[in-house]
C-alpha cells in the first residue's frame, strides 16, 4: 500500500513531445512506471520511444488505453486548459508540473474540478512517487528514493529531494513523497495528504515541508492536533526572508495575519510536530520523531 | 508587476473606474501648468514611487494655488522618499502626479486580491480607510468585510450591496458603489492582475464614489498575454540586479548581508538563507538558479552575486537531481574561472555522482572549500569572512 499511486496506476503524460515532457517521460519509462499513453493534439498516431501511443486527445488516450492518472508538462499558458481536459475525460488523478501558470487560469480550473471525482496534485510541483510500486510520476530523480515506510509531504521541490536523500541515507525508506507545490492556487493541500497518510497502514511517520506564505501549514498543523496519530517531523523554509518581498500587503491580511516563518513553526510545535533547525536535519529529526512516538492528543 | 497611482488610474478610467482628474508633471514648471488646467482651489501633489506610505513620509502634499504646486513639485522632484515600504535609504522620486481636491466625505478601504484559502478572487472593504490598514486587519479583524466571487458568474451585485450597506453606505451611493466593485472586478480579470487596492476609496460629500488611491499589481505568469501592461513597466523603480536576473530567467532578491547565495529551488534556497543566518551569518541575496544549473546560468548567477560589494563569500548550494554532480562542478569551475572570483566559494554539492564532483571541485586549482552538508557549508561560509 501506499497513497495516491500504486502499482495498478496507469499513466498518461500530457505534452509528451515538448522538450521537458519527452526528457521526463523517457526518465519515468526507465524508473519503471506504467506510463502507456501520451497526450499532444495534432500528433495523434504516433508514438514515443518506439512503445508509448500518443493521441490526439485525453478522451482517446483513456478510451484506448485505460489510463487513470495525468502527469501534465504543457506550457503555461495552455496547462489549465490541459487540466479541465483530463478532469473531464475521467482521469481521477491530475499531477501538474507545470511552472508559472496564470493565477486566475488556476482559480478557474479549480472551480471546473469543484463537484468532479478528481484530484489535482500541483502545480509547480515535483509529482508523486511510491518507490515500492516502481511508480515515479514528476521530475524527481527516482534513484535517491528507497521502498520504505515513512511518508514525505512538501511545498518544495528540492527540500523534498533533500529529505529523501537523508531518509534514504539512514536507511528508512519512503512509503509515498508528495510534492504539492508552490503555487498560490493547488490542487491538493497538506491536510488532503496527511489525511492519506494518516489512514495508510503502510506509512509508519510523516516529514511534512512547508514555506511562508498562505496558511496551508496552519491548517495542516490544526488537523494534526485534531486527528494524526503517526510520529511526525517539519521544517518551514524561509525564516530569513524579508516581508513583503514577495507577497502584497493584502495578501498577508487575508490570511489573517498568518503566513511568517515563526508563526507556521508555532503552530506545528504546538500540534506535536518535532521541527528541525536547518534543513540539514530532516532525516534525523524525523529518527527522533520515530523514537517519541505520535502527537500526544489533548482529548 | 508594480505601476504607479498614475498608471492605475488610467487603466481605472478605461474601465469606468471613477477617479478625481489628474495629470502627471516631469518638472516643477509642468505641475503649475497642470494644477491651472486643473483649476480647483485646491490641488493634490503626489510623489510616484512604487511603494505605500507615501502620505506619511511627506510624499502627498496640498497646494492652494499653481505657484505652491510648482514649490512642492519642485522639493519633491529628485527627492529619496522614504516610507514604511522602501527600506532605509527610500526611493528616488521622479514623477509627480497632480490632482484635483475633492469635497470629500468618507474615507473607506477597498482591497482586491486572491484568497489562498478559497482559491478564489476576494473583495475587501473597510469604513477605516486611508489608515494602515495592516494594523487594522490584525488588531479589528472584524472591521474588514469580505466577499468572495464565484469564477463561474464572476462578482454578483448582490455582494456588492452587501458591501456597500456593510460599509454604511445609502441612498443613490450604494448603487454607484456597486458598479464601482463591478468595474473594478472587470478590470482585475482582464488585465489578470494580481492586486488592486484603494486607500482611501472616498465617498464624496455630494454622494460620489471616487478611487482616491491605486495601487495595482499583475500577475507576471499572465503577462505574456498582455503586451499593452508591457508599457507600465519602469525600470527606475526596480532593482537593477532583479531586472537582470530576469534576463537570464534567475528569481534574485537583493537583501542586505554579505554572504552571496546560489542555490537550485525555492524553497532550499530561503533554507539556505535560514542556516547562514542560524549560524550567525546573514545572507546577501537569494537566488534560485532553477532545476538545470547549467554553465550559462551558474556564470550569469557569479556575475549578479558579484555585482553586489557588500558581498565577502559566496555558497553554492545544489541538489542534482537529475543531473549530475560532476557536469554541475563543471560549470561552477568554468564559471569561477570565467568571472575570475576572488572572494572564498563554499561549495555544498549533493547527488549522483557528488565524489566526482568533490574531487574536481578540489583539483580546480581554485580557492573552492568544499562541504559535506548544508549547515556545515554555512559555517565554512561565515567562517570564511570572519
Amino acid at each position: 500500500m501506499s497513497i495516491l499511486v500504486n502499482e495498478n496506476t496507469k499513466v498518461l503524460c500530457q505534452g509528451i513531445t515538448g522538450s521537458a515532457g519527452s526528457f521526463h517521460a523517457k526518465q519515468m519509462l526507465d524508473y519503471g512506471t506504467k506510463l502507456v499513453a501520451g497526450v499532444t493534439p495534432g500528433k495523434g498516431g504516433t508514438d514515443f520511444e518506439g512503445k508509448v501511443p500518443v493521441f490526439n486527445t485525453v478522451a482517446d488516450a483513456v478510451k484506448q488505453t485505460g489510463v487513470n492518472t495525468s502527469v501534465i508538462f504543457v506550457p503555461p499558458p495552455f496547462a489549465a486548459d490541459s487540466i479541465m481536459e483530463a478532469a473531464d475525460a475521467g482521469i481521477s488523478l491530475i499531477i501538474t508540473i507545470t511552472e508559472g501558470i496564470p493565477v486566475n487560469d488556476m482559480v478557474r480550473a479549480k472551480r471546473y474540478l469543484q463537484g468532479k471525482p478528481v484530484r489535482l496534485i500541483g502545480p509547480n510541483c515535483p509529482g508523486v512517487i511510491t518507490p515500492g510500486a516502481k511508480c515515479k510520476i514528476g521530475i524527481m530523480p527516482g534513484h535517491i528514493h528507497k521502498p520504505g515506510r515513512i511518508g514525505v509531504v512538501s511545498r518544495s521541490g528540492t527540500l523534498t529531494y533533500e529529505a529523501v536523500h537523508q531518509l534514504t541515507q539512514l536507511g528508512l525508506g519512503q512509503s509515498t513523497a508528495v510534492g504539492i507545490g508552490g503555487d498560490p492556487v493547488n490542487g491538493t493541500d497538506f491536510v488532503d495528504v496527511l489525511r492519506l497518510f494518516n489512514a495508510d497502514p503502510e506509512t509508519d511517520a510523516v516529514i511534512m515541508i512547508g514555506e511562508i506564505g498562505g496558511s496551508a501549514e496552519e491548517a495542516g498543523a490544526e488537523y494534526i492536533a485534531r486527528e494524526f496519530t503517526k510520529p511526525i517531523a517539519g521544517f518551514i523554509a524561509g525564516q530569513s526572508a524579508p516581508p513583503g518581498k514577495r507577497m502584497g500587503h493584502a495578501g498577508a491580511i487575508i490570511s489573517g495575519g498568518k503566513g511568517t516563518a515563526s508563526e507556521k513553526i508555532k503552530a506545528m510545535e504546538a500540534a506535536g510536530v518535532l521541527m528541525a533547525a536547518s534543513p540539514a536535519e530532516l532525516g534525523t529529526t524525523l529518527q527522533e520523531a520515530l523514537k517519541r512516538g505520535a502527537p500526544k492528543k489533548n482529548r | 508587476m508594480k505601476i504607479h497611482e498614475y498608471q492605475g488610474k488610467e487603466l481605472f478610467r478605461k474601465y469606468g473606474v471613477p477617479t478625481p482628474r489628474g495629470i502627471l508633471a516631469l518638472s516643477p514648471n509642468e505641475a503649475e501648468t497642470a494644477a491651472k488646467e486643473l483649476g480647483t482651489s485646491v490641488v493634490v501633489v503626489k510623489s510616484q514611487i512604487h511603494a505605500g506610505g507615501r502620505g506619511k513620509g511627506g510624499g502627498v502634499k496640498l497646494a492652494k494655488s499653481p505657484a505652491e504646486a510648482k514649490d512642492l513639485a519642485k522639493a519633491m522632484l529628485g527627492m529619496k522618499l522614504k516610507t514604511i515600504q522602501t527600506g532605509p535609504e527610500g526611493q528616488t522620486v521622479h514623477k509627480v502626479y497632480i490632482e484635483e481636491g475633492l469635497a470629500i466625505g468618507q474615507e473607506l478601504y477597498l482591497g482586491v486580491t486572491l484568497d489562498r484559502a478559497s482559491s478564489r478572487v476576494t473583495f475587501m472593504a473597510s469604513r477605516e480607510g486611508g489608515v494602515e490598514i495592516e494594523e487594522v486587519a490584525e488588531k479589528h479583524p472584524e472591521k474588514i468585510l469580505r466577499e468572495t466571487v464565484d469564477p463561474a458568474v464572476g462578482f454578483q451585485d448582490f455582494q456588492g450591496r452587501k458591501l456597500a450597506f456593510g460599509l454604511g453606505l445609502s441612498g443613490a451611493t450604494v448603487n454607484k458603489f456597486v458598479q464601482f466593485c463591478s468595474a473594478l472586478y472587470r478590470m482585475y480579470m482582464e488585465t489578470d492582475a494580481a492586486l488592486v487596492e484603494i486607500n482611501p476609496l472616498v465617498i464624496t460629500k455630494d454622494g460620489g464614489v471616487v478611487a482616491l488611491d491605486a495601487k495595482v499589481t499583475f500577475d507576471e505568469n499572465a503577462l505574456y498575454r498582455h503586451k499593452e501592461l508591457l508599457e507600465y513597466r519602469d525600470l527606475a523603480e526596480e532593482e537593477p540586479r532583479e531586472t537582470q536576473a530576469k534576463e537570464f530567467d534567475l528569481a534574485y532578491i537583493a537583501l542586505d548581508g554579505n554572504i552571496g547565495c546560489m542555490v537550485n529551488g525555492a524553497g532550499l534556497a530561503m533554507a539556505t538563507m535560514d542556516t547562514i543566518k542560524l549560524v550567525g551569518g546573514n545572507p546577501a541575496n537569494f537566488l534560485d538558479v532553477g532545476g538545470g544549473a547549467s554553465r550559462e546560468k551558474v556564470t550569469a548567477a557569479f556575475k549578479l552575486i558579484l555585482a553586489d560589494s557588500a558581498v565577502k563569500a559566496v555558497l553554492v548550494n545544489i541538489f542534482g537531481g537529475i543531473m549530475k554532480c560532476d557536469v554541475i562542478a563543471e560549470g561552477i569551475i568554468a564559471a569561477a574561472k570565467e568571472v575570475q572570483l576572488k572572494i572564498p566559494l563554499v561549495v555544498r554539492l549533493e547527488g549522483t555522482n557528488v565524489e566526482k564532483g568533490k574531487e574536481l571541485l578540489r583539483n580546480s586549482g581554485l580557492a573552492i572549500t568544499p562541504a559535506d552538508n548544508l549547515r556545515q557549508a554555512a559555517e565554512k561560509a561565515v567562517a570564511a569572512i570572519k
